[in-house]
């Protein structure tokens, strides 16, 4: 069983990988990098139980702790980002590029 | 038995769940659909001995991050629709080949691997007695430290959101007696036109009608109006359809004129808003 997870949480991952390099919304791409998250945490918490030890589901509450800032802090961002270019799309924001 | 059933039918949801979060083209259903993966795997947190973990989960990311996303969605706009054009040439195909080509390699490396049967935490947990004291026991003994950053964490990361999100007032907030001058010496004193005598539904999308039965030129809302032409769905009624066309060339017709004007950005909170139909 434990495969069957490791196997769903590798694919959840890729998921949100090709979201992140596909999307262009940068809301969306935040979404996929949440989703990324949550599958290293179902990876966590399947080898806290494959291996009897409750470090796993540890991490995995710390990971959720470390999201929860990085979403606020990201979304204020993407907020300040719209309000003076009017534009939530990654490819807007190239002001560093030349 | 029980959970290879549970973990198969959340498995189907949640990897199509994810799908629909990549490849839905509305910002909205892309945050529904990230709720439904995490509610499955909340599901499968519970399953696999992690009740603390599932509920936190629901808590703080179904009930927390969830609603942030779509509160930001709502101010950013709904219908902020993703740019089709590639800033890199072919980046898209190639993007999705090194996806797939990732997914495949872990996928293979992952089932290429053999494990006994889990362990199972009956074994660590028993000593505190439970799931939860177990964890409360770690986190205050061998990851207190850990722990304590955390805490210092949460509060730059609120104090940051506030920096971010603040903005400086430029002119003086507007009073009660600003607006009602504003409103009095504006083009449009009264409240606009609700829905007429004979009309059949007071929607807001449905213009006014004037006692004669013709549309009101005032009542039309704007904003659903470029929407509805934008989306394709213009009313039935031809006279109505048309009107709207004509309301809406004349606003953009306004619009280019009034372009070199002031700056859309800082009038929100200076006059209201003036719905002017000259």
């Amino acid at each position: 069983m434990t495969t069957h997870y490791l196997v769903l949480s590798a694919l959840l991952f890729a998921i949100g990988a090709i979201g992140v390099l596909v999307r262009r919304n940068a809301i969306v791409v935040f979404m996929c990098v949440e989703l990324m998250l949550n599958a290293c945490n179902l990876a966590f918490v399947t080898f806290a139980r494959q291996q009897g030890n409750l470090d796993g589901q540890i991490i995995a509450f710390f990971v959720m702790v470390v999201a929860a800032a990085e979403v606020v802090i990201g979304l204020a961002i993407i907020v300040m980002i719209f309000r003076t270019r009017r534009s939530a799309s990654v490819d807007d924001a190239n002001l560093l590029k030349y | 038995m029980g959970e290879t059933i549970t973990f198969w039918i959340l498995a189907v949801v949640s990897v199509s769940a994810a799908l629909g979060l990549v490849f839905s083209r509305k910002a909205v259903y892309s945050a529904l659909m990230l709720g439904v993966v995490m509610l499955s795997l909340a599901v499968l947190y519970a399953v696999q001995d992690a009740p603390f973990l599932a509920a936190v989960q629901i808590i703080v990311y179904t009930g927390a991050v969830m609603m942030l996303f779509l509160f930001v969605l709502m101010l950013v706009g709904v219908d902020s629709a993703d740019s089709l054009v590639e800033t890199i040439k072919g980046q898209r195909v190639w993007a999705a080949i090194a996806g797939l080509g990732f997914a495949f390699l872990l996928a293979l490396g992952v089932g290429n691997a053999t494990f006994a049967a889990p362990t199972g935490l009956a074994k660590a947990t028993e000593a505190a007695g439970g799931n939860v004291p177990s964890l409360a026991h770690l986190i205050f003994t061998r990851y207190v430290f850990a722990f304590e950053v955390t805490s210092a964490l949460l509060i730059t990361a609120a104090l940051g959101a506030m920096v971010l999100a603040h903005r400086e007032r430029i002119r003086p907030k507007a009073t009660q007696r600003d607006l009602a001058r504003a409103r009095f010496t504006g083009p449009q004193p009264s409240p606009l036109p609700g829905p007429g005598t004979y009309a059949l539904h007071n929607a807001i999308d449905m213009p006014a009608l004037l006692p004669d039965g013709t549309v009101a030129d005032k009542s039309i809302n704007r904003v659903l109006a470029r929407h509805e032409m934008e989306g394709g769905f213009t009313p039935t009624d031809p006279v109505k359809a048309a009107l709207i066309k004509q309301v809406l060339e004349r606003d953009a017709a306004q619009d280019r004129d009034s372009d070199s004007g002031d700056e859309p950005v800082q009038a929100e909170d200076a006059a209201p808003r003036q719905e002017d139909g000259k």
